[in-house]
Order: C-alpha cells, then sequence, then structure tokens
C-alpha cells in the first residue's frame, strides 16, 4: 500500500492498542468515538474573542459624542435595545444576540498583569500559577469531551494563559490563523510508530518512577493527547480551507476572520474552547484612524459572520461569545491623539447559550471615567461565562500548594444577563 | 538584609555631584581611547569585602545551604550520579549535552579532582566558542528578545546585538563593564559598517517612546527592579513612586537613533548623544515632563533610583547622561545582587526570588544571607562570570540528585514554596540547548552543511517557531516552547528528528550501525549519545524487542530506539 493511501481510521486502529504510554488512555479505543455532529449537539462550549492590547471600548461599545472625551465617531442603533459605534454597522444587525456590559472596573492596567486577571479571575502571583478559562473549561466539560481527539483548549493566532496547577494536560493548544498544525503530517508507517512508541514508554517510564518531579509526567500525558491528534480524523476541523468561497467571504479574509470561521469549525467537532486572538488595540497613538480603517472594519466583519453563523446552525444556543481585552483606554485623548490604558471604566461583550442579548448592562459617567452602578470584575465575568456553560460555581480547586481555589474566584453573576 | 533599596539612598550635595560628573568622564575617556588595552573598569570597585578563594567561598555556599537545610529539617537528596552531573553542567555552562567521547571520556576517569577538573576544561580555552556562543545568545534573548531585529524595518540589528555579545564572553568580559558599555555605546549597529559597535543594539531596541522601555529593561535587568507600572502610577506594592520612573527616563533623552534607509527598509541606524533640549529649552536645567495621575503635567530631571541626582545640564560636553546612569548603576548595591540571583536561577532552576528580576523589601528572598555574600565576592572578584559560575557549579547543592529523597518532599518550589535547593530541580531545557543538543548527539554537521551564516539561519528558522510576539507596545513575547504539544510533535515528526535518524553516512546512526559492535554495544552507545547513561535490563529487553520486531534490520532497530530516546522526557529535561 503506497504511504499517502494509509487511511486515518486503518491508522487509529493499529494504534488504538498503543497509547503513548498511559495503559489506561481509554479516549483512544474506538468504541466510544462519536459522530461529531452528534457530540456538538450536545455539548456546550465557549469562544474568547481576545483583542490584545486593551481595546478603546469607550470608541466601540459605550459612546460619549459631544463630550471633551468623546472622540469623532457617532452612536448607532441596533436590532438590540443599544447603541453601539458607527463603524460597525454588520455587528449591528446581530446586537439582539449580544449584551454589552458597559460596568467592567478593574485595577490591573499593565498588560501582563491585565490579560493573566482577565484571562483567570486573578491577579499574578510569583507563587501559583492560576488555570485559565480554556483550561478551567475544559476542566469542568471533561465529561462531554471523551470522544474528543483534538485537544479541548485551543487558542488561534496567540498564546492565550495558561493551565496553571491543572497541569499541561489542559495547556493551550496554539495554532497559527491559517490553521497550521506543524510536523503533524508523518510518513512513518503505523506499525512502524507502534514500535516506536513501545519503546518510548519503557524510557518515559522509568524516568517517572524515580521521581524526579512533575515534569516528567507532564510530558507523558501530553505525548499521549500528542498521539491521539496524530491519529484523528478530527484535524480537518482546522482546515477552513474546506470551507465554501462565500462562507469564507463573508468572514473576511483576515486572520481575524480566519480564526473566527476556524472557532466554529472546532466548536461544531466538539471542542469547548477556542480563544481566537486579534491584536494592536494597544493605540497610544492615532488611535481614531486606526480604528476606523483597520481594526474596526475587521472585527465588525468577523465577528458579525461568526454570530450568525453559530445561529443558523443552530449553535448559539450552547455556545458562549465572548469579547474581551485586559482593559480599556483612557477618555482622556493624549497629545498622539491616541489613548493610554484604562482599568477602571471599561466594556466587554458577550451572548450565547441562554444569555440575554440586545440589552447593555452598566453604565458610565458622563465622560466615561468611571462606572455610576455596580461595578463587574474579571472573576464577575468568569463566573457569569462558567454559569451559562452549566458549570458549578461552588467547585473549589486545591492548588498545588494545598490551598483552596474558588473556581472563578468566587466571582457573583452578573444577574441581569439571565432571565 | 535589611532596609529598603530605594531609601538607602544617600542624599549628595551638588558639589559633590559635581565632582563625581567630572571623575566620570575622566574615566569614561580612558575607555573610549583603549578599545583593547585600555581596560580600565568603569567602576573601579573599592573592595569593601574581603576576597575569598574558590574553597572558602564554595564552603561557605555549602554552609548556608545547609543551614537552611537544617532549618526546615529535610535531608538532602543523594548526589546524582557521574552521568548526570555531566550532562547538566554541560547543558548549564556550554548550552548542550555532551557528546558521546566527552562523556566516556570523563565518565572513564578516575581521581579526587576530576570534577574540578572538568569544570576547568568547561570554562577554559577549550570551550570557550561554545562557552561564549551559549551566554550570548541568553544575554541576546534578555536584551532584545527573541523577536528583536527580526523585522527588516527595525531599529536593532540582532547580528550586532549578538556579535558584541558573544566577543564579550569568548573574552569573559568583566561584567560591570559589559554594562556600562551597553548602557553607554555609541556607533552604527550594523556589523562590517564603518563605526560600527554592536553594543548599540540594545538601547535601539527600546528608545522608541521617550525610552521608556529602555528606562524600564535597565533598571529591571540590570538592578532587579520592576517599574515599568510606575510609569503611569506609584507602584502597588513597594515604594516606587511615578516621579523616579520619570526621574530614571531622565537619564536616556541624549541618546538618538539615526536611520539611514535603503529604500523601505532600514540600512544602518547610529545611536549617538546630542544636546538634550527640554521644552523649556533651559540648557543648565534641562527638564523632562509627565503625565501624573491627576492628569497634570509633573516635571523631572535625572535622579537615580537611589536618589543621586547629577547636574541636569542638557549639554554632552557638560554632562552625558548615560555615563552617569551607567556609573551609577554599576556601582549600586542592587547590581551585584541582581546579577547573582539571575545566575543562580541559571543554574539551580530556582533564583532567590520569585521572579529573579523582582527584587526588592515587598519581595523578601530565600536565602538572604547567600545572596548578600556572593553578591560582595562577585564584586570583589572584579565581577567575574566565570569566577562566579565556578563557586555554583562545585557547590554542593548542584551535585544533588533530582530524585526525591525521603526526608525532602516537602521542598518542591513549583508548589510555590520557597526552594531549599535539597535536590536539583528538573527543567525544560530552552530552545536553543535543545537544538544544539540535537547536533551534537546526532553528529549532524552532515544536517548542517554549509557556511556558518547558513547554519545560523537554519539554526533561527527553527527557533523562531516557537516564540508568539503579543502585539502591544511593550514587545512581550510567549513561548510554546513549554512542553506543549507542538514541541512534542516537533520532536516525532520534525525535520531535525528525521534528519537525525535517517541514518545516513557521516551521520552517528550510520557509524554506530557500520560498526563491528554487538547489538547490545550499540544500544548502549546510543543510550551515552542521549543520556549519558547504560541502558537498564528492562530497557535492554524493550531495545531486544525493538530489533526481533524488525527481523534482525539492524539499521531500522537503531532508528527506532534512537527516535525513542530522543523523543523520551529524560532527554529533553535537565535533571
Amino acid at each position: 500500500m503506497p504511504r499517502s493511501t494509509i487511511n486515518r481510521r486503518h491508522f487509529l486502529k493499529h494504534l488504538a492498542a498503543t497509547s503513548a504510554l498511559a495503559p489506561a488512555a481509554a479516549h483512544l479505543t474506538g468504541a466510544i468515538r462519536a459522530n461529531a455532529r452528534e457530540l456538538a449537539k450536545n455539548h456546550r462550549a465557549a469562544i474568547l474573542l481576545w483583542m490584545g492590547g486593551g481595546p478603546s471600548t469607550i470608541d466601540i461599545w459605550d459612546l460619549k459624542p459631544g463630550t471633551a472625551t468623546g472622540g469623532p465617531f457617532a452612536p448607532i442603533s441596533t436590532s438590540g435595545d443599544v447603541q453601539i459605534c458607527e463603524h460597525l454597522p454588520q455587528l449591528a444587525k446581530v446586537m439582539h444576540h449580544l449584551a454589552v456590559v458597559r460596568s467592567m472596573s478593574t485595577r490591573e492596567a499593565d498588560h501582563n498583569r491585565g490579560r493573566y486577571y482577565l484571562h483567570t479571575g486573578y491577579v499574578p502571583n510569583p507563587n501559583i500559577k492560576h488555570p485559565s478559562y480554556g483550561a478551567v473549561i475544559s476542566h469542568e466539560l471533561a465529561d462531554q469531551i471523551v470522544g474528543l481527539e483534538t485537544p479541548p483548549f485551543i487558542s488561534i493566532g496567540g498564546s492565550s494563559e495558561g493551565p496553571g496547577f491543572l497541569g499541561m494536560a489542559y495547556a493551550p493548544f496554539v495554532v497559527d490563523s491559517n490553521g497550521r498544525v506543524r510536523n503533524l503530517g508523518s510518513d512513518m508507517q503505523p506499525a512502524r510508530l507502534k514500535t516506536r512508541l513501545h519503546m518510548l514508554r519503557e524510557i518515559e517510564q522509568r524516568f517517572i518512577t524515580e521521581k524526579r518531579g512533575l515534569a516528567a509526567e507532564d510530558h507523558a500525558k501530553v505525548l499521549d493527547k500528542t498521539v491521539s491528534l496524530l491519529t484523528t480524523d478530527q484535524v480537518s476541523a482546522f482546515r477552513f480551507q474546506q470551507e465554501p468561497e462565500a462562507v469564507r467571504e463573508r468572514y473576511g479574509n483576515t486572520p481575524f476572520g480566519r480564526g473566527c470561521l476556524m472557532a466554529r469549525r472546532l466548536v461544531e467537532t466538539g471542542v469547548p474552547f477556542v480563544e481566537v486572538n486579534f491584536g494592536g488595540w494597544d493605540n497610544h497613538r492615532d488611535v481614531f484612524n486606526t480604528l476606523q480603517n483597520d481594526k474596526l472594519p475587521v472585527l465588525d466583519q468577523a465577528m458579525s459572520a461568526l454570530i450568525e453563523d453559530l445561529q443558523q446552525r443552530g449553535l448559539l444556543e450552547s455556545t458562549v461569545v465572548l469579547w474581551m481585552g485586559e482593559f480599556g483606554r483612557t477618555p482622556r485623548i493624549n497629545a498622539n491623539t491616541g489613548r493610554d490604558h484604562w482599568a477602571r471604566a471599561w466594556s466587554a461583550v458577550l451572548g450565547g447559550c441562554g444569555i440575554r442579548g440586545g440589552i447593555a448592562v452598566g453604565k458610565t459617567n458622563e465622560d466615561g471615567t468611571r462606572v455610576e452602578t455596580e461595578p463587574y470584575s474579571a472573576e464577575d465575568l468568569m463566573a457569569t461565562v462558567l454559569k451559562a456553560l452549566g458549570i458549578s460555581l461552588d467547585v473549589t480547586y486545591t492548588s498545588n500548594n494545598g490551598r483552596p481555589m474558588k473556581i472563578a474566584n468566587g466571582g457573583r453573576v452578573i444577574e441581569p444577563l439571565f432571565g | 538584609m535589611t532596609g529598603s533599596l530605594i531609601s538607602a539612598s544617600r542624599p549628595r550635595s551638588r558639589r559633590q555631584t559635581l565632582l563625581s560628573a567630572a571623575l566620570c568622564l575622566a574615566v569614561s575617556m580612558g575607555i573610549t581611547a583603549g578599545t583593547g588595552a585600555g581596560e580600565v573598569s568603569p567602576s573601579s570597585p573599592v573592595p569593601t569585602t574581603e576576597q575569598l578563594d574558590d574553597a572558602q567561598i564554595v564552603a561557605k555556599v555549602n554552609e548556608l545551604v545547609a543551614r537552611a537545610w537544617k532549618d526546615a529539617g529535610v535531608r538532602p537528596s543523594p548526589q546524582a550520579t557521574d552521568g548526570e552531573f555531566l550532562r547538566r553542567i554541560f547543558l548549564d555552562v556550554v548550552g548542550r549535552i555532551p557528546s558521546i567521547d566527552e562523556a566516556s571520556s570523563y565518565l572513564n576517569e578516575r581521581g579526587k579532582q576530576r570534577k574540578a577538573a572538568l569544570v576547568d576544561r568547561l570554562l577554559g580555552d577549550q570551550y570557550v566558542i561554545d562557552y561564549g556562543n551559549f551566554w550570548g545568545t541568553i544575554w541576546t534573548n534578555l536584551l532584545i528578545g527573541r523577536t528583536g531585529g527580526q523585522n527588516p524595518r527595525s531599529l536593532v540589528n540582532r547580528d550586532g546585538m549578538s556579535q558584541y555579545l558573544r566577543r564579550s564572553f569568548y573574552r569573559n568580559k568583566p561584567y560591570d563593564r559589559m554594562v556600562y558599555e551597553l548602557l553607554t555605546a555609541t556607533g552604527v549597529n550594523r556589523p562590517g559598517e564603518e563605526g560600527y559597535n554592536g553594543a548599540v543594539n540594545f538601547l535601539l531596541a527600546h528608545l522608541d517612546d521617550n525610552a521608556i522601555q529602555a528606562t524600564a529593561r535597565t533598571s529591571r535587568l540590570f538592578l532587579g527592579m520592576q517599574v515599568q507600572c510606575t510609569q503611569c502610577h506609584n507602584h502597588p506594592f513597594n515604594d516606587w513612586k511615578q516621579s523616579q520612573f520619570w526621574q530614571l527616563n531622565a537619564f536616556f533623552r541624549q541618546a538618538r537613533a539615526l536611520r539611514s534607509f535603503a529604500g523601505r527598509n532600514i540600512a544602518k541606524v547610529e545611536l549617538v548623544d546630542e544636546d538634550f533640549v527640554s521644552p523649556s529649552r533651559d540648557m543648565k536645567e534641562a527638564e523632562i515632563y509627565y503625565e501624573a495621575r491627576n492628569g497634570r503635567m509633573a516635571v523631572a530631571y535625572p535622579v537615580f533610583v537611589d536618589g543621586t541626582a547629577i547636574d541636569p545640564s542638557g549639554y554632552v560636553r557638560e554632562v552625558n547622561r548615560r555615563q552617569e546612569l551607567a556609573r551609577l548603576v554599576v556601582g549600586s548595591e542592587a547590581f551585584a545582587r541582581a546579577a547573582v540571583n539571575r545566575m543562580w536561577a541559571h543554574f539551580f532552576g530556582y533564583g532567590f526570588t520569585k521572579p529573579v528580576d523582582d527584587m526588592g523589601p515587598h519581595n523578601p528572598p530565600s536565602h538572604p544571607e547567600l545572596l548578600d555574600f556572593l553578591a560582595r565576592q562577585f564584586s570583589a572578584h572584579g565581577y567575574d562570570l566565570k569566577r562566579l559560575i565556578r563557586w555554583l557549579v562545585l557547590s554542593k547543592p548542584y551535585a544533588l540528585s533530582s530524585r526525591q529523597g525521603h526526608r525532602n518532599e516537602i521542598d518542591d518550589p513549583s508548589s510555590g514554596e520557597p526552594p531549599l535547593f535539597s535536590r536539583f530541580y528538573l527543567r525544560q531545557m530552552s530552545p536553543e540547548q535543545l537544538y544544539d543538543s540535537l547536533l551534537v548527539a546526532t553528529a549532524a554537521e552532515q544536517a548542517a552543511q554549509g557556511n556558518e551564516t547558513r547554519k545560523e539561519q537554519m539554526r533561527r528558522r527553527w527557533l523562531a517557531q516557537f516564540t508568539i510576539a503579543f502585539g502591544t507596545d511593550e514587545n512581550d513575547e510567549a513561548t510554546v516552547f513549554n512542553g506543549s504539544i507542538p514541541q512534542v510533535l516537533m520532536m516525532m515528526n520534525g525535520e531535525l528528528t528525521k534528519t537525525a535518524t535517517r541514518c545516513e553516512p557521516g551521520t552517528f546512526l550510520h557509524d554506530v550501525a557500520m560498526s563491528d559492535e554487538k547489538p547490545s554495544e550499540k544500544i548502549t552507545r546510543l543510550y551515552i549519545a542521549a543520556l549519558t547513561r547504560r541502558p537498564s535490563t528492562q530497557e535492554v529487553r524493550a531495545a531486544n524487542q525493538v530489533w526481533q520486531a524488525h527481523q534482525g534490520d539492524t539499521i531500522a532497530a537503531l532508528q527506532d530506539i534512537w527516535w525513542a530516546l530522543l523523543n523520551s522526557n529524560e532527554f529533553i529535561l535537565i535533571h
């Protein structure tokens, strides 16, 4: 048989008996492989649209026209009971699915600290690494991912944040926005791989039993996941090129557009958490031109396509979409026509999975410098997303230093988003 | 240690300041005049500490570490095996595993002094290129990041940075001198250009936006102080004030980058010092402004972190602000401590503080007396890095096994506890260490055909696949070289592994396959080359099964065993 025609399933059968290491790696056995479509119907998922750099939400979701801090953009009406920036005309048509939380108020205005805090609900601590959204969600939805052969936590076009004390098995699997997974193709015969993995297991186990530390075990776990990925059909979820031309055009031929399309395909396959990264929002200078000509058109097209597509496929009922960055930007416009970091008052957007759409929650003051209603934090936002996914907020983890850690850091659900 | 680094300020009179400025000018003239022979140490450290000899220092390190064991009630793990020790010291000092010849010769050596002799060799002439390249790369990554200079429109020339650093490490340039040069460098960034000085690339990478990043990096890297958030407000956890950030920033304002273009790309950049004309145009007191938290503009003049103010003249001929800064940095108490902390973390997996570059009263060190002691000796020995390395690798804790013992289970810094160094902590190789180790293990001179430039390009391309930029103004980066799936995939299917297992004439594997050794001897050779140890009985049994699976096809069997060895946790971890 020529190498190229080896059927992946055939390949898989050969390997089923040889999970790289763990004898009990049941997820490789064919019996529990569920149909991907079937999986998707029953599973819940979240897509995080991560706006790295800290987007100027005062120009996007919470405009202050006619004030000194307002900037040049005008608000427009939408399909929901909420106004947004005029440069988001396509999103305006799907806003009845989305809610704007205008009273986000946090305290981390440094990129690294803010990114960590918004992803985990915890402020950085040198002695402990907290699990991020993707790790928590894949850990909690473990039951629904038994038939999943791709990693459960996928980050497109950026590195997201790590699994913390939940361990490398819940680490983000990072792919670029073209969905290329490097070194996935192999021309190795299945029997050959089996022989090699058998030998590898021997070396790997010996090292683990010598009790040298967690990194040795983590390596073995990740090896197992890698073999699973090597042998599954589900990797086709990354191949957005298989989508019809019209669909690809609807999302936009941009890295972010391709990432959003890939996110939909992954959710359809059964992946519980996908992060799509869209950077370049750190607009200390020339913020208005950058937004109008560069960032907002890309965002408008891709995000509206994603919402529409999820909705048409019946996936929006079971998928949370969350849009945020690490903070907002200063209402005051600086000398370079830019805005600097501002964490005290900013907006996040979310919808799907039973979250009430078409509304704005919370209010900022006239010039956008302060939150006037009940402020919400990173942990509140996380608790809200977890609740929508049906994950219990009573879960308490034990961190690797033996301390109890409440899921979402004990955040409170943003109640107006439900019921 | 008592007191904060910041409150330990010595207010100086204006006269003293001027005097020191004049002194500094004299010193700096000495430096610029003699590029080769005029090796005036910029700080001329006043040895306030008695210089101890190497044996005394190692003994003191051992004593202080052991004291912490006793206090915590732990007993250290046993000694590492010779093979383990050899492997880790090669990785830590020259950035790669030992070759099979290097391993065999050390493992066959006898005698009490062989460990010291090994350290002498690694720090001596024989390995000077390996050593310099390895440390040059580490410092290139620290100074300009893994992505610095990769973009054709960047001001930074990566080759220039790396060449300057490698040459500094080849000559074991005193650390204070190197830092002085990096902070004061003037010249052209690109090798081969007239007026070339590779050292300029550090500041060129961070001068944008009023040198905010230069300020933050300088204080983080050389003083172990994280000040980046004080750009906008007072530090939440320590005594740093916003004003101090901008006072430090004021030292960089005479630095200017002059670009020459070739089309749209930058051909070369020259870093120069120019008179700083402040908004008020008062040249005698050239001020800078920053936006305070209340939205008002505040004024700042150059004042070092310890409170030392310099003459605020904007004229370079009166005060060269960067030279003033460099003198204050290398003369600062924090300087040696930051260096020692970083070096300790390199060799032991954890520093005395977490993270290593955030020191200060808000983050007390795990071993204050040891840190203090080493910092003083490092300074007293003229900031000799090889000397410092020698003390660390000859110490008792460095020679311990990475296996957990019966009486030190609580010593687990990965759980957030302060490290006790009662065993050697397992850690990931850096991408560079892995790449170079693969080359050594597989004798891949074959794989890297062509000249040095091409080899370097291949190396860079390979390394680039693991780095992701966050796309913020601060050039933050993340790596996926962290034990996650892409890394495992790369080891399983990547080009390097394919080359390594191809068994073509000239490769290590081919050599082993064609030798007239018995199968068991061949297996042992593979094990020593990859893991610096012999196979266990059970592993030999497993290897024989591989042989059987291939019905005696030696090459195929060796390829499979070799592949498994290179893909193992034991290969990719430093232990």
